[in-house]
């Protein structure tokens, strides 16, 4: 048999049947939906007299629009209520499990999944949400879609797609202290640019990967969308596998040891060709920060805004000029000499716990610098009872910063969390685009520790200096 | 759907990189339950100011372009977020085709979904196409864009073609192929029992 990688491997799994017109229907296996990007799905739904195919093979919970104070007293927007409600109407109609506002397992999307055991090896996993990447630290093949497809997945629980190509990363060497996978996956950005992964799914490898946590890897995964590829992959190993074991939704028994059997089967095959393959050295990478308007801007903390005068071509420097503008930054300031008001811990991409132990071991004794204003959003109800377990929401509390019921947030700005025009925010989320915090506002993407760092210093620190020596 | 043959039309220049669905489409604008009505928030953070006067400078707030039903943009145009409310705003504001050099991957999809004709073509056509006065053509069946006197042809998948030609529903057609993915589904459940979810 032709050697084949990992995604081949789970694409052939699930193909269905290739039509005349070359097109593959694929299975899914697990759908993950949210109030924003479904309403119109189940609408078309209704219309069309359709039954919902498999109402077990999908998960939902309202995560994007919830308020992160005061959720006991309900969502006070009305337009955000409505979402919420429609989505609670949509999944009473049709039977589908829900997890709602009070409940303690209620959170992000990508943070709940792989908590419930939703997200397994071998798997396919879609979602109307851009970062379903994130499910690919399983070793599943996860992607977001738009709502037309929600409402195919609702129908048919398949999918119509054309194959991706095989792009592998490697990353040589071992993480340097204190740096994490949200390192990682901003320097592969910024090497690759945002259109670097665009046509292809990725295969993170190297010692790097394999020592990350499920956490680490479930950090790298989210991030494969912001290097413009639809899906990133982790091949599972003993690290998956005791994280999955016991979950509520993973299976138990004799159904355990049968998944366990297939899922050490999964990997990329020795010989097994790619399109493309990215070889990143990490032993000397420093704490990243971006510093422009798209993810792949980014530098060392050490370093310095960029001069547009630098860039390769006309059409980036008009690009990097503009980017500039916004940020209102001018080249050459070092990046440790900018000073900022706002910071966001959470997000689907850094709001697990070990996030969170990650930014309190920064916070521990400090205080956050006066005019900034920071937050620290859990990613689930079952992450901020962890995290209040280990007393982690006091140091939060006593060091300065907000300690929030977990959403979204303040990643998109959907629900209140926003920010003022012209604020600058050390963010741990995955999106530093025109606007995206809040109108005019200002994201600077980093890790927990840098992020934390930058709140009780009030300017871009190297998390490095503020760690116990 | 409505099917896509051959457009005729005013072509808005707008050749930035990285053209974010977000700033497509804000998320102030996601909290709808409905699929139309999203144009006139289109490009909202460029089109207006904070207290929601039109921006003159912006290419959407000109004549001609106010008509403009194609339009011209950079590289990696729709990259971010999955929303389509993205094409939603798009096409509910009149924009039928967009021409860039390369689009994401999801948007791209998304396109295909609400007749909208993704098309890739080199930047420096696209510079020639901004520079041009007067409308644009493109022409599907013949995979050609015409204007000013120019010719440009471009690729496009027969499947993707196919879909915007006949303005083909994919669940319809999915559904021709139910007695597979049965058989598919009773497969899986003796080769891996493990999925099947019992209760939650």
């Amino acid at each position: 048999m032709t050697p084949r990688t990992l995604y081949d491997r789970i694409w052939d799994e699930h193909l269905v049947t290739t039509r005349a017109d070359g097109t593959s229907l694929l299975y899914i296996d697990r759908h993950l939906v949210h109030e924003v990007t479904s309403p119109q799905a189940f609408e078309g739904l209704r219309e069309a007299g359709r039954p919902l195919r498999r109402p077990n093979a999908i998960l939902s919970v309202a995560d994007h629009n919830v308020p992160t104070i005061d959720q006991e007293k309900g969502i006070a927007d009305l337009t955000c209520r409505l979402q919420v409600e429609a989505l609670e109407a949509n999944v009473k109609t049709y039977g589908v499990p829900y997890l709602p506002l009070l409940d303690e397992r209620q959170g992000i999307v990508h943070v709940v999944g792989p908590e419930q055991g939703f997200t397994l090896p071998g798997t396919t996993v879609v979602c109307g949400d851009s970062h379903t990447s994130t499910h690919g630290a399983f070793g599943a093949l996860a992607f977001g879609i738009g709502t037309s497809e929600v409402e195919h997945v609702l129908a048919t629980q398949t999918l119509p797609q054309r194959k991706s190509r095989n792009l592998r990363v490697r990353f040589e060497g071992a993480l340097p202290r204190g740096l994490g996978a949200k390192d990682l996956a901003l320097a592969l950005i910024g090497r690759i640019g945002t259109a670097g992964g665009t046509g292809h799914v990725m295969e993170f490898t190297g010692p790097a990967v394999r020592a990350l946590s499920m956490e680490g890897r479930m950090t790298l995964c989210n991030m494969s969308i912001e290097g413009g590829a639809r899906s990133g992959l982790v091949a599972p190993d003993d690290t998956t596998f005791a994280y999955l074991h016991g979950r509520p939704l993973a299976p138990k028994g004799p159904l355990w040891e049968a998944a366990l059997a297939h899922w050490q089967t999964l990997a990329s095959d020795e010989a097994a060709s790619f399109d493309q393959e990215v070889i990143l050295d990490i032993r000397s990478l420093a704490p990243q920060v971006t510093w422009g308007t798209s993810p792949q801007w980014v530098t060392d903390i050490g370093g310095r805004v960029p001069d547009p005068a630098e860039a390769a071509s006309a059409d980036e420097r008009e690009a990097m000029r503009r980017a500039l503008e916004y940020m209102d930054l001018r080249p050459g300031t070092p990046m440790e000499a900018i000073p900022l008001q706002a910071v966001f811990i959470g997000s689907c991409t850094n709001g697990r716990i070990e996030d969170l132990r990650e930014a309190a071991a920064v916070a521990r004794g400090r205080k956050v610098a006066p005019g900034v204003r920071a937050l620290v959003v859990p990613g689930s109800g079952l992450v901020k009872s962890q995290a209040e377990a280990e007393g982690l929401d006091r140091i939060f509390l006593e060091a300065g910063f907000e300690w929030r019921q977990p959403g979204c947030s303040m990643c998109l700005g959907m629900n209140e969390d926003r920010l003022a025009e012209g604020v600058r925010c050390a963010s741990t989320s995955n999106r530093n685009f025109e606007g995206r915090q809040g109108r005019g506002s200002r994201t600077h993407l980093v890790s927990p520790g840098m992020a934390a760092a930058a709140a009780v210093t009030g300017r871009f620190t190297d998390v490095r200096r503020l760690m116990e020596m | 759907m409505e099917p896509f043959t051959t457009l005729t039309g005013i072509a808005a220049p707008l050749l930035r990189s990285h053209i974010d669905t977000d700033l497509i489409i804000p998320k102030q604008f996601l909290t709808t339950l409905v699929r139309s009505g999203l144009g006139r928030h289109l490009f909202h953070e460029w089109r207006y100011d904070a207290e929601g006067r039109e921006r003159p400078d912006f290419v959407l707030n000109q004549a001609p372009y106010r008509q403009a039903s194609i339009l011209l943009a950079g590289p990696n145009f729709g990259c971010g977020s999955s929303r389509e409310h993205a094409p939603w705003a798009l096409k509910d504001f009149g924009i039928r085709a967009l021409l860039a050099p390369s689009f994401a991957d999801i948007f791209f999809t998304n396109c295909f979904a609400n007749g909208l004709l993704p098309v890739q073509l080199p930047m420096e056509i696209l510079e020639t196409l901004a520079s041009m006065e007067g409308p644009l053509t493109v022409d599907l069946p013949a995979q050609q864009v015409r204007g000013g006197g120019h010719t440009f042809p471009f690729e496009i998948e027969p499947a993707c073609k196919a879909v915007l030609l006949e303005g083909l529903d994919e669940i319809r057609r999915t559904e021709a192929n139910l007695a597979d993915i049965a058989a598919y589904e009773a497969r899986r459940r003796v080769e891996a029992p493990w999925l099947e979810i019992r209760s939650h």
